[in-house]
C-alpha cells in the first residue's frame, strides 16, 4: 500500500481537480495549510531581506558616519524626506532603522518563517492530518500577520517616522519620543501577537486532536516537538507583551503613567502626567515574552536541523527522547530567566543570583540538544547535500552563539559586557547564522515536496559557502569590539569614544577597533551578494528546477514525504496509519535504508 | 479527506477539536490577564499610600453588576443544558437572559464610566487638594484645556473628605459639600477621573476596558448562536451544542475575571 509511494509517479494532478476554487480563494484567502504556509513563508522572505537591507544602511553609516549611503541614499532621500537628507543618515533615521531592523527581523520575518511558514507546511504533514484543526482560524493568523506587517511598514513613512526606542521599546523613552512611530509600532504588535496567538492555539490544538492513527507522542518527529513546545512559548509568553503594549499605549495616547516615575522630566521640563509608574515593569513584561521568544527563533529550528541531519546520516537521531525531554525542559524554563536582561537595572543582586541561577540551568537542556544532533553524526555515511551543509553549519554557529551567552548569564561578567557589540554578536550567532542557517537548510529540504522540483544544488553551495564565511566576517569582529567597550546603538559606530578623536582619553576605542567596522561593512556586502544566487535559485526553480523523480526523493522516513508531490488539498491519497518510530533508517534486516512511518511490520519485511 | 473531531471527541483525549482550542485560548487570556494583575500589584505597590485612590468607585453599582454577570452565566449553562435536554424553546429562551445581562452591564458600566469623567480633583499650588465636581458637569477637563479656553477661574464644589486621609473617605457622601471658586493661577494640576489621573485610575480603566472588549465579544457570539447562528441546530444539532458549549465556556471565563477585577478595584 502506502510502502511503495516513493516510486509513483506523483499522483498530484488527479488528486486535486474535483473542485477548482478560483484564484482569490486558492492563493489569497485560502484555508489550506499548505497555502497559507507558503504565503507566510514569501510574505516572511521579504522581511527578511527588508530587515536586511535596513542593516545595509546602517553598516554603512557606522563604518562612514555622515557620509551620503551609496546607492539607495537618493531613493532614501526622496521618500523620508529631511532624515534623509543628501542621502545621509541621520541619528534619528538611524534609531528608526535599528528599532525596526530589530522588530522586523524577530516578529516579521524569523517567527514567521520558521513558525509560521514551516510549522504550517510541514506539521500537519508530519502527523497524517488533512489540514490544521481551525482552518479558517489559521487565514485569519496569516491576515493578522500580513496586517501588522503593513502598520510596521508603513511606520516609516508617517511624518516623523517608525519607532526610534529600540526594538525593546523601553519607556519612558519610548513615550517621549515626540513622533507618532511609537505608536504604530505597538499597534503593529498588538497585530502580530494576535496573530501567532491564533496560530499557536491552532498548532497546539492540532498536534493533540488530528495525529494519525498509530501517531504516538514518541513516534512524532522531532520537529512536530519542537513545533509543539513553540507553540506553548508563543500562547503563554505573548499575552504579558501584548498587555505592556496596551500599556504603553495608553502611556503615549491618553496620558496615563504606567512606565513614566514621578518627576520625569523632559527636555528640561517637568512632564505634565500624574507620575508613579515603573519603568522597570514595562522592561519585566517585555522580557518575559523577550526570553521565551528566544527559544520560539531556535526551537523550530533545531527542529529542522533533526529531521535534515537525520535524513542525511541515514540513521535515528541520536537520543530522541532526550532531545523531546530537553525541548519540553527548555519550555518550561525559558518563562524563569527572563530577568538576566535587566542585571544593570538596579533590580537588586538577590533577584540577579536567582536568575543566574535559572539563566545556567536552562544551558543544560540546550547543551543536550546540540549533543544529541553532534553525536548523531558519528558513524552516519553523510550525504553532503545543500540542505545538510546548512544543517552541518547550524551546529557550530549555534554552539559559538549559545556558549558566548554564558559570559552575559553572569551579573558580574555582564556588567562589562551588557550593552556592547558582544550582546549583537551572541545573539546574532544564535538566530544569523544559527537559525536563518536552519531555515535556508529546511527551504533546501522541503522545496521538493513544495514544488515537484529541486533547487540548484550548484547554486546552493554558492549560497552556503558565501553565506558562511561572510556570516563569520560580519559578527565574528564584533565580539572583540564588544570587549573593548564599544557600546551598542550609537549612531557614529563610537567615533565619540575613539582615540581618534579623543587622543588623550583612557580607554577610548582604538583605531584597530573602528577599523573593524570596514571589514564588518565588507562582509555585510558579501553576505548580501552571497544572497543573490539564493533567490534567483528559489524563483527560477519553481518553474523551471529538475523535476523530482519521486514522491521522496530524500528517501524519508517521515510522513510528508509519503504524500503525493506537491500534496494536494487534503494532503494524503489515503488516510495514513503509523507503524513505527520516526527515524527508521538503516534498520538492520529491511530491505531498504529507510523504512516510511506508515509502513507496517509485515511490508517492511517482504 | 475530512477533518477528524470536529464534533465528536477524540477516544484518546476525550474531547473535540473546538474545546481543546477554547481551553488554550482561554490559557492565553490567563496569562494576558494576569500580567495586567501583576500590573496593578505593581504598581500599588511602588505607589505612596495618598496617590492610590480608595472608595471612588460606587459599591452597589459594582456589586449589582457582579450579580447581573453571576446570573448570566447561570443561564449560559442552562441554554447549554437545553439544548443537551433537546430543548430548543427554552435554550432560546436562556440565551437571550445572557445576551441582556451582557447589554445591562455594559450599559452599566457605561454610566460609572461617566461618573468618574465628570468628577475631579485638583492639586492646589499650596500643597491642598479635595475632589469635586465642576459646575456644568464638563467632561475630561485638565488645566491646559482651561487655559486654551480663557478661562482663569472655576466653580467646583468639593466632596465632603478627600481619599487620602483614610480609606473609606472617598465613601463618605453625608459630609458637608463646600462650595469654591478656585483660581487657576492656584491650580498645580486639574485632572478628571481619567486614565492620566493616577496609575490607579489607568490600570482600572485598562483592566476594566479590556474586559468590557471581552463581554462585548462574548455577547457578540451569544447573540449569533442565539439568532442566525441557530438555524445549525436543525442541520447539525450536535456541532450546534458544542458551539454553545464553548461560546459558555469562553463567557464562564469573562465572568471568573470580573469576581476578581470587582474585590481588586472596588473593595480593596
Amino acid at each position: 500500500m502506502q510502502a511503495t509511494t516513493h516510486t509513483k509517479p506523483h499522483t498530484g494532478a488527479h488528486e486535486a481537480h474535483h473542485h477548482e476554487p478560483g484564484f482569490w480563494q486558492k492563493y489569497i484567502f485560502s484555508t489550506d495549510h499548505k497555502v497559507i504556509g507558503i504565503q507566510y513563508g514569501f510574505t516572511a522572505l521579504a522581511f527578511l531581506l527588508f530587515g536586511f537591507g535596513l542593516m545595509m544602511c546602517m553598516r554603512w553609516q557606522i563604518a562612514h558616519p555622515g557620509q551620503p549611503i551609496p546607492v539607495v541614499g537618493g531613493l532614501l532621500e526622496k521618500v523620508l524626506g529631511e532624515v534623509a537628507k543628501e542621502g545621509k543618515m541621520s541619528p534619528d533615521l538611524y534609531n528608526s532603522f535599528g528599532a525596526m531592523h530589530g522588530t522586523i527581523m524577530v516578529f516579521l520575518a524569523i517567527v514567521p518563517l520558521a513558525f509560521g511558514a514551516f510549522g504550517n507546511y510541514v506539521v500537519p504533514l508530519q502527523i497524517g492530518a488533512p489540514d490544521m484543526a481551525f482552518p479558517r482560524v489559521n487565514m485569519v493568523s496569516y491576515q493578522f500577520y500580513f496586517l501588522g506587517g503593513v502598520v510596521m511598514f508603513v511606520s516609516f513613512f508617517i511624518p516623523g517616522g517608525a519607532a526610534q526606542a529600540g526594538w525593546t521599546s523601553y519607556s519612558p523613552l519610548a513615550t517621549t519620543i515626540p513622533t507618532h512611530g511609537q505608536a504604530f509600532w505597538l499597534v503593529g504588535m498588538v497585530l502580530l501577537i494576535t496573530s501567532s496567538l491564533l496560530g499557536a492555539v491552532n498548532f497546539i490544538a492540532t498536534i493533540i486532536q488530528l495525529r494519525a492513527p498509530g501517531m504516538t507522542w514518541f513516534r512524532l518527529p522531532f520537529f512536530v516537538w519542537a513545533q509543539f513546545v513553540t507553540g506553548f512559548l508563543l500562547l503563554l509568553a505573548f499575552p504579558p507583551l501584548e498587555a505592556a503594549g496596551v500599556m504603553q499605549l495608553m502611556d503615549n495616547l491618553f496620558g496615563t503613567s504606567f512606565f513614566l516615575p514621578t518627576g520625569l522630566a523632559v527636555g528640561g521640563k517637568l512632564a505634565d502626567i500624574s507620575g508613579g509608574g515603573s519603568p522597570l515593569l514595562w522592561q519585566h513584561l517585555f522580557w518575559f515574552l523577550g526570553h521565551p521568544e528566544v527559544y520560539v527563533l531556535i526551537l523550530p529550528a533545531m527542529g529542522i536541523v533533526a529531521e535534515i541531519i537525520s535524513n542525511n546520516t541515514r540513521k535515528p537521531i541520536w537520543g530522541y527522547k532526550s532531545l523531546v525531554f530537553s525541548a519540553l525542559a527548555i519550555g518550561f524554563i525559558s518563562f524563569i530567566v527572563w530577568a538576566h536582561h535587566m542585571y544593570l537595572t538596579g533590580m537588586g543582586t538577590k533577584i540577579s543570583a536567582f536568575f543566574q541561577t535559572t539563566t545556567m540551568i536552562i544551558s543544560i537542556p540546550s547543551v543536550i540538544i546540540l549533543t544529541c544532533l553532534f553525536i548523531s553524526l558519528w558513524g552516519g555515511s553523510i550525504r553532503f547535500n545543500t540542505p545538510m551543509l546548512f544543517a552541518l553549519a547550524f551546529l557550530p554557529m549555534f554552539g559559538i552563539g549559545g556558549l558566548t551567552g554564558l559570559p552575559l548569564g553572569f551579573a558580574a561578567a555582564d556588567l562589562h559586557l551588557h550593552d556592547t557589540y558582544y550582546v549583537i554578536a551572541h545573539f546574532h550567532y544564535v538566530v544569523a547564522p544559527g537559525t536563518i542557517f536552519a531555515l535556508f537548510a529546511g527551504i533546501y529540504y522541503w522545496f521538493p515536496k513544495m514544488t515537484g522540483r529541486t533547487m540548484s544544488e550548484f547554486w546552493g553551495r554558492v549560497h552556503f559557502w558565501g553565506s558562511f564565511i561572510f556570516m563569520n566576517v560580519v559578527f565574528q569582529p564584533m565580539f572583540a569590539q564588544g570587549m573593548a567597550g564599544m557600546i551598542r546603538r550609537m549612531a557614529d559606530g563610537g567615533a565619540n569614544y575613539s582615540t581618534a578623536n579623543n587622543p588623550d582619553a583612557i580607554g577610548g576605542l582604538s583605531k584597530g577597533m573602528m577599523g573593524l567596522h570596514t571589514v564588518i561593512l565588507w562582509g555585510a556586502v558579501g553576505l548580501a551578494v552571497s544572497q543573490i544566487p539564493f533567490i534567483i535559485n528559489l524563483f527560477y526553480s519553481i518553474k523551471n528546477g529538475r523535476k523530482v523523480a519521486n514522491d521522496n526523493p530524500w528517501e524519508a522516513t517521515t510522513l510528508e514525504w509519503q504524500t503525493p508531490t506537491p500534496p494536494p488539498h487534503g494532503n494524503f491519497a489515503h488516510p495514513p496509519t503509523v507503524h513505527r518510530d520516526p527515524y527508521d533508517y538503516s534498520v538492520p534486516g529491511a530491505a531498504k535504508d529507510f523504512t516510511p512511518q506508515n509502513e507496517s511490520e509485515k511490508a517492511g519485511k517482504h | 479527506m475530512e477533518i477528524p473531531y470536529t464534533t465528536q471527541p477524540r477516544p484518546d483525549t476525550g474531547i473535540y477539536n473546538a474545546k481543546v482550542g477554547i481551553w488554550l485560548f482561554l490559557a492565553s487570556e490567563v496569562m494576558l490577564f494576569g500580567a495586567l494583575f501583576s500590573s496593578y500589584i505593581l504598581l500599588r505597590v511602588g505607589a505612596l499610600p495618598e496617590n492610590w485612590p480608595h472608595g471612588l468607585l460606587n459599591i452597589p453599582i459594582g456589586t449589582f453588576n457582579t450579580a447581573v454577570l453571576i446570573i448570566s452565566s447561570v443561564t449560559v449553562v442552562m441554554a447549554w443544558a437545553s439544548l443537551k435536554m433537546n430543548q430548543f424553546g427554552r435554550f432560546k429562551i436562556y440565551q437571550a437572559i445572557t445576551v441582556v445581562c451582557a447589554l445591562a452591564f455594559l450599559c452599566i458600566k457605561s454610566f460609572e464610566y461617566h461618573d468618574k469623567f465628570t468628577h475631579y480633583e485638583v492639586w492646589k499650588t499650596d500643597g491642598t487638594r479635595m475632589t469635586g465636581h465642576i459646575e456644568g458637569n464638563p467632561m475630561f477637563l485638565t488645566k491646559p484645556k482651561l487655559v486654551a479656553a480663557g478661562k482663569d477661574k472655576i466653580k467646583f464644589t468639593a466632596d465632603p473628605h478627600h481619599y487620602s486621609e483614610s480609606k473609606m473617605a472617598g465613601r463618605d457622601h453625608h459630609g458637608e459639600h463646600k462650595h469654591y471658586e478656585i483660581e487657576l493661577k492656584d491650580i498645580k494640576r486639574l485632572s478628571a477621573f481619567v486614565p492620566a489621573h493616577s496609575t490607579y485610575f489607568a490600570i482600572y480603566f485598562t483592566l476594566t476596558a479590556l474586559h468590557a472588549l471581552h463581554v462585548l465579544g462574548g455577547a457578540l457570539v451569544i447573540a449569533f448562536l442565539f439568532g442566525p447562528g441557530s438555524k445549525m441546530w436543525h442541520t447539525e444539532p450536535e456541532r450546534f451544542t458544542n458551539r454553545v458549549e464553548v461560546a459558555g465556556l469562553f463567557w464562564h471565563f469573562v465572568d471568573l475575571v470580573w469576581i476578581f477585577l470587582f474585590p481588586v478595584l472596588y473593595l480593596l
